[in-house]
C-alpha cells in the first residue's frame, strides 16, 4: 500500500501510562517503518493535551491505580479513542492499559469501575500480584510464541464472545492472555513488549500499511529467542507445551 | 544477647573463609538468635537513617564522614536488617568506651523496620522512583507507606529532599522536618500529585498542585555550584564527588549531620575528603588503562550517570561500558532500559555488556547509539576498550562483582 503521508502513532498519556518503558513501543514501530522506507510520526499525548481523533496506531501502556484513572477520566471525557477504533485504527493495550479497555476494573477502594467497554473484558483483583517472565502462544494473530514480563494485582476475564491471544506459561492461575478484538489487542506482557517480540510488532504495522517486506533485525530476534529459550528451560511446562503445534519458522 | 553475638562471630569467619565481605551473614545468624537485636543495639546511640531510590550509599558516606572516627555504618550497601546488625556488631567488637553515633543506609521497603527499632532516629529521604518493580511496590504505594510509618513516629526528626513530590508528601505529616533542596532531574514518577492524582505544576525550580495545593517547600539548606545556604548563610565548599545528583546528597548530609549536632563548618571540612564511596567514583589503574566504576540500576539514576559521565569524560573522549544484570538484586525485569536517555551517548564509543547485554543492544539500536557488543565477563569487555578513560555503569550485580575484582586487583 502506498501512503503519501506519515503515520501517525499516538503514545497516550505516557507520563501517566509508562510505568514500565512503554514508550518503547512507539520507538519499536517507528524504526521498523523507517527502515523499511515509510515515515511514521511519533504523538506524545500528555494528560492535558486533546487526544487525536485520526492516528494510525494508538499505544496504552502500564499504570500505578492513581494515574490508571486519571487516564481513565480523561480518556472517557475524550470520546477520541472511541471514534478512532470504530474507524479502524489500532489500538494496542498494555497492562493496565487492557485493564482500561475492557468492561469494568476494581478501584484501590474496593468498588468495581466501569472501564472503556472496547472489548469485553472484566478485571477483578488476584489474590497476590502475577510477577515474572511469561511466554504467551499467539493463536490468535499466529505470531508464535510471544515473550515478556509481567507485574500485576488485576486478572481480566473475556466474555463469551471474546478471542484471547492465546494459552500462557507459567500460568500463575491464568490459563489465557490478553485479547484480540478486530484491530484492538490487549496483553499483561508489560512495557516494551514490541521489542521482545518482532513478528508481532509487523503484525500490528502491517495492519496499517500493507504487507511489509522482512526486515533483518538481529538484536531484537536474538532477544525474542533469549528470552522463549530462558523460560522453556527455566521452567517446568506441562507436556503439551513443550511440543508446540506451531513452531516458530525461522526468521529470514 | 551473648548467644546473638557468638552466633554472629562464627558467621563472620565462615562468611570471610569463603571470601566474602561478612556484611550480611553475621546479622542474619545473629537475627536468627535473637530477633529483637536491633533495637538492643542501637539504644542509646545517636542515629540518622538514609533512604531513597538512588544516592543512599553516597550520602550515608557522607554523613558518616562528618561524623568523624568512631561511627559505625554499613558500608558496603548491606541495606536490609541482616545488614544493619552486622554492622553494628562489628563496630561494637571495637569495645569503644562510649558508642558513637550511627550512620545506616535503609532500603525504601524497610524504613518501617528501622524506625520501629530507633523512633527517635534522624531519618534522611532522599527521593523515590522506579526501580525493581518485580521486588518493590509501584513507586507511589512506598511514599504512602514512608507517610503511614513517619506519621507512627512523632519523635523522628526529618531531613527531606523538597525537589521530589513523593518525599515532600510521605514527610508532610511530621512536624519535626528540614526541608533540603536535594534535586531531581528524573520527573517521570511524580508527574501526578501523590496526594490527589491531580497533574502536578512544574517550573524549571518549583513544583505544585493545582487542585489540592501541596507544595515544594521552601528548603533551608541548598547546594549551589560555589555556595551551600545553611537558613540564610552561604558557606563556601568543595566537593571531590562529580555530578549534579552529588551536589543534593552533600545537601541532604549537611542536613542530618546537623541534626546530629556537627556544625555546618566542620561538616563541610569533612565532605570534601569524601573521594570514594564504596568503590564508587575510585579510578583503579588496571594494565594501561584507566577504569572509573558506577552503579546505574534505574531510569532516574542513568539520568544522574549521563551527567557524571560527561563530568569524567569531557568532549565525548573515552569509553562507556554499560553493563545489565537482571538477576534478583538489580530487578528481573529490565524493561526500566527503555526509559533511560541513552540517546544521550550518541557519538561515543559505548560497549553492551552483562547478562542482559541482547536487551541493552536492542535499546541503543533504537537510540541511534553505535556500540560493540561484548558478552565476555564485563571486566573483560571493558578492557578492551579501545579509548581510554574507560568508565563502567553497572547493575547491581555487575557492579559489586566489579568493585570486588578492582579492589582485589589494586
Amino acid at each position: 500500500m502506498a501512503r503519501d503521508s506519515a503515520i501517525d502513532i499516538a503514545l497516550v498519556f505516557p507520563e501517566l501510562l509508562g510505568t514500565y518503558g512503554d514508550g518503547g513501543n512507539a520507538l519499536v514501530l517507528q524504526r521498523r517503518l523507517a527502515r523499511r522506507g515509510i515515515a511514521a510520526h511519533i504523538i506524545d499525548v500528555a494528560i492535558t493535551d486533546a487526544i487525536p481523533r485520526q492516528a494510525a496506531i494508538y499505544l496504552l501502556g502500564g499504570g500505578e491505580d492513581s494515574p490508571q484513572f486519571a487516564a481513565l477520566d480523561a480518556l472517557r471525557a475524550s470520546g477520541a479513542l472511541h471514534h478512532a477504533v470504530d474507524n479502524g485504527a489500532v489500538l494496542l493495550a498494555v497492562c493496565a492499559g487492557f485493564q482500561l479497555i475492557g468492561t469494568s476494573l476494581p478501584h484501590p477502594d474496593g468498588t468495581s469501575v466501569p472501564g472503556l467497554g472496547l472489548v469485553d473484558a472484566v478485571t477483578t483483583r488476584a489474590p497476590a500480584r502475577l510477577v515474572g517472565e511469561v511466554a504467551v502462544r499467539d493463536d490468535a494473530l499466529g505470531t508464535g510464541w510471544l515473550v515478556g514480563f509481567e507485574n500485576h494485582r488485576g486478572v481480566t476475564a473475556l466474555g463469551p464472545g471474546e478471542l484471547p491471544l492465546g494459552p500462557r506459561q507459567p500460568e500463575r492461575d491464568c490459563a489465557t492472555d490478553g485479547v484480540v478484538h478486530g484491530w484492538i489487542v490487549g496483553t499483561y506482557l508489560h512495557g516494551p513488549v514490541l521489542a521482545r517480540n518482532p513478528r508481532f510488532a509487523d503484525q500490528l504495522l502491517e495492519w496499517v500499511a500493507g504487507p511489509l517486506v522482512p526486515l533483518a533485525d538481529p538484536q531484537a530476534e536474538l532477544l525474542h529467542d533469549e528470552r522463549y529459550a530462558e523460560l522453556r528451560t527455566a521452567r517446568t511446562w506441562p507436556r503439551w507445551v513443550r511440543r508446540p503445534r506451531r513452531s516458530v519458522p525461522p526468521r529470514p | 544477647m551473648r548467644l546473638a553475638r557468638i552466633a554472629a562471630g562464627g558467621a563472620r569467619l565462615v562468611a570471610q573463609l569463603r571470601g566474602g565481605r561478612a556484611s550480611v551473614l553475621p546479622g542474619y545468624v545473629a537475627l536468627k538468635v535473637a530477633p529483637d537485636l536491633l533495637s538492643t543495639l542501637l539504644t542509646g546511640r545517636a542515629l540518622c537513617l538514609v533512604s531513597g531510590t538512588n544516592g543512599k550509599t553516597t550520602t550515608t558516606a557522607l554523613v558518616a564522614a562528618t561524623l568523624g572516627h568512631g561511627v559505625t555504618t554499613n558500608k558496603d550497601g548491606a541495606n536490609l536488617p541482616a545488614g544493619w546488625v552486622s554492622a553494628l556488631l562489628d563496630g561494637h567488637s571495637t569495645r569503644a568506651a562510649a558508642p558513637g553515633p550511627v550512620i545506616l543506609e535503609v532500603d525504601e521497603s524497610y524504613l518501617p523496620a528501622a524506625l520501629d527499632a530507633a523512633p527517635k532516629a534522624v531519618v534522611a529521604l532522599l527521593n523515590l522512583s522506579r526501580d525493581q518493580l518485580d521486588r518493590h511496590s509501584e513507586t507511589r504505594m512506598l511514599a504512602l507507606r514512608w507517610r503511614e510509618t513517619l506519621a507512627a513516629h512523632p519523635d523522628a526528626r526529618v531531613v527531606a529532599n523538597v525537589d521530589d513530590p513523593l518525599v515532600v508528601w510521605a514527610a508532610s505529616t511530621t512536624t519535626d522536618v528540614t526541608w533540603v533542596a536535594g534535586g531531581a532531574a528524573w520527573h517521570n514518577d511524580a508527574g501526578a500529585c501523590p496526594a490527589c492524582g491531580a497533574l502536578l505544576t512544574r517550573t524549571p525550580t518549583s513544583w505544585s498542585c493545582p487542585v489540592c495545593g501541596l507544595a515544594r517547600p521552601e528548603p533551608t539548606i541548598e547546594c549551589r555550584a560555589d555556595q551551600v545556604r545553611v537558613t540564610g548563610v552561604e558557606y563556601p565548599y568543595s566537593l571531590a564527588l562529580p555530578g549534579r545528583a552529588n551536589r543534593g546528597n552533600l545537601a541532604v548530609a549537611i542536613g542530618a549531620s546537623r541534626a546530629l549536632g556537627v556544625p555546618t563548618e566542620a561538616a563541610l571540612e569533612a565532605v570534601a575528603r569524601v573521594h570514594a564511596v564504596s568503590g564508587r567514583y575510585a579510578r583503579y589503574c588496571v594494565g594501561t588503562h584507566e577504569v572509573i566504576l558506577l552503579l546505574a540500576k534505574n531510569p532516574a539514576g542513568w539520568v544522574e550517570t549521563l551527567d557524571v559521565i560527561d563530568d569524567v569524560l569531557p568532549d565525548g573522549h573515552g569509553t562507556v561500558v554499560v553493563a545489565v544484570n537482571a538477576r534478583g538484586p538489580d530487578g528481573r525485569d529490565p524493561s526500566w532500559l527503555w526509559d533511560v536517555p541513552f540517546e544521550q551517548l550518541v557519538g561515543r564509543a559505548v560497549i553492551a555488556t552483562g547478562e542482559r547485554a541482547t536487551d541493552l543492544a536492542v535499546r541503543l539500536d533504537h537510540a541511534g547509539v553505535a556500540y560493540r557488543k561484548d558478552t565476555r565477563e564485563p571486566l573483560v569487555a571493558a578492557l578492551c576498550a579501545r579509548d581510554n578513560p574507560v568508565v563502567i555503569a553497572a547493575t547491581y550485580t555487575n557492579f559489586l562483582a566489579l568493585s570486588r575484582e578492582l579492589d582485589r586487583g589494586t
